[in-house]
């Protein structure tokens, strides 16, 4: 549910002014428990963090807000770290006098990936030593198919044409390092898209959107 | 209570039994509180935008490399392992936004408001960036170019937008006033001096 660009159906953007940062206390209870989480290890990396929020229940994604998201994500990541049990939880809801289900939208896994390595240096910024694939301007095409799992290319912009605009070195690989499977560093780029590319001839002609993929996303664009 | 959302109450829930656990302390989250109500935040943004509308050197050298120059201020928050400023133009208006999750310059802009990770904005300002910028109060004429910057890795954007007109000879703390956190994200233009007057 989290991969929402390009979606249709939302409506207006709901601005209001002078929005607090918290809107209520539990919001930062909540950050607060994203870093007791973090520094109990039971989520090594952010791309760990960012897999569970996206292995929430659904309906919740579309409706808990920020941080009910961070909040589906985070119990997920403490029962399958062992740090909590569901009875706990449950009945620490009861004592407040709510049934263990209640605004519940965590969908830990019975087998949950292995936790990984620890970061090997601070950042995720990695120096690679094979050269990028690709130079500025290099025309690439987006692999065309998700995949089960972690990854940081949208469906909008799958099996789609656009051009190298920037290179950006080495990052530790999202794909593999919520999973448990080490960082793996690949080359970024950021790859720009015309509108009417992602959306068809209808899209605003004056109107360029730009990713910043992976090199295992890209191939080369010979069409 | 019974009007609070559930994930209110869950929160809550899950709160109290990490404080049993010692993993939690109740200051802990009043020191979140004050970290990101007063010190990080998009005030540190508005000064590297200021700084870059009256020093042409500090403009070439953030826009060549955002992280590097902004680390000049040494603002709290952390640095940005890679920023990219892009820069307002008459000819052309940048966008940002994250559509996979919310990831957003905390460095110099603090934490993101609320529609900025909301499914509206996510999921339309890459299909229809013109229409939700009027929407939103920007209107921008149909040759300006629009380019959207999906923050799709661990590269941090920030919008550069055009120094007001009637600002001549105003010093930068003057000037970071006219610049919103909207603007810094592509969502609005800078204030204009009789906006704040």
């Amino acid at each position: 549910m989290h991969d929402l660009g390009g979606r249709q159906g939302f409506g207006r953007v709901d601005r209001p002014a002078n929005e607090p940062v918290f809107h209520a206390r539990w919001e930062a209870a909540v950050f607060a428990i994203m870093q007791a989480t973090a520094g109990a290890g039971a989520f090594l990396n952010v791309d760990r963090f960012r897999h569970a929020i996206e292995r929430m229940e659904p309906r919740a994604y579309l409706t808990h807000g920020y941080y009910g998201r961070w909040l589906g994500g985070l119990e997920t990541l403490l029962i399958e770290a062992g740090l909590l049990t569901r009875e706990e939880l449950a009945a620490a809801l009861q004592a407040k006098g709510f049934p263990a289900e209640h605004g519940r939208a965590a969908r830990p896994e019975a087998q949950p990936d292995p936790p990984g390595p620890p970061p090997s240096a601070a950042g995720t910024r990695r120096e690679l030593e094979r050269p990028a694939k690709f130079a500025l301007e290099n025309r690439v095409r987006t692999l065309a198919h998700g995949r089960h799992g972690h990854t940081r290319l949208p469906a909008y912009a799958r099996n789609r044409a656009g051009r190298i605009v920037a290179r950006h070195g080495g990052w530790v690989f999202p794909d593999t390092n919520a999973h448990g499977l080490g960082e793996q560093p690949q080359h970024l780029y950021t790859v720009g898209f015309r509108a009417q590319e992602l959306f068809g001839p209808e899209a605003d002609a004056a109107v360029e959107i730009h990713l910043d993929l992976f090199e295992p996303y890209l191939l080369e664009d010979n069409t | 209570m019974n009007d609070r959302p559930p994930q209110a109450v869950r929160a809550e829930a899950l709160e109290d039994l990490l404080m049993e656990k010692g993993l939690l302390k109740g200051s802990d989250v009043d020191a979140v509180i004050q970290r990101y109500t007063e010190r990080v935040g998009p005030m540190n943004g508005a000064r590297v935008v200021a700084r870059a509308w009256v020093d042409e050197d500090f403009r070439a050298r953030l826009l060549e490399d955002g992280a590097a120059t902004v680390a000049e201020f040494d603002f709290e928050g952390g640095q940005t392992e890679r920023l990219v400023v892009k820069a307002n133009s008459d000819e052309e208006h940048h966008a940002v936004v994250c559509t996979l999750c919310s990831c957003y310059p905390w460095a110099v802009l603090g934490l993101p408001p609320a529609w900025y990770k909301d499914p509206e904005y996510r999921s339309r300002i890459v299909r229809e960036p013109r229409l939700v910028l009027a929407e939103m109060g920007l209107q921008l004429a149909p040759e300006v170019a629009i380019r959207v910057w999906d923050s799709s890795a661990e590269v941090r954007y920030l919008v550069l937008p055009q120094r007001p007109a009637g600002t001549d000879g105003w010093d930068e703390a003057a000037l970071a006033g006219l610049v919103s956190r909207d603007s810094m994200i592509g969502a609005a233009l800078a204030r204009r001096p009789e906006e704040v007057a």
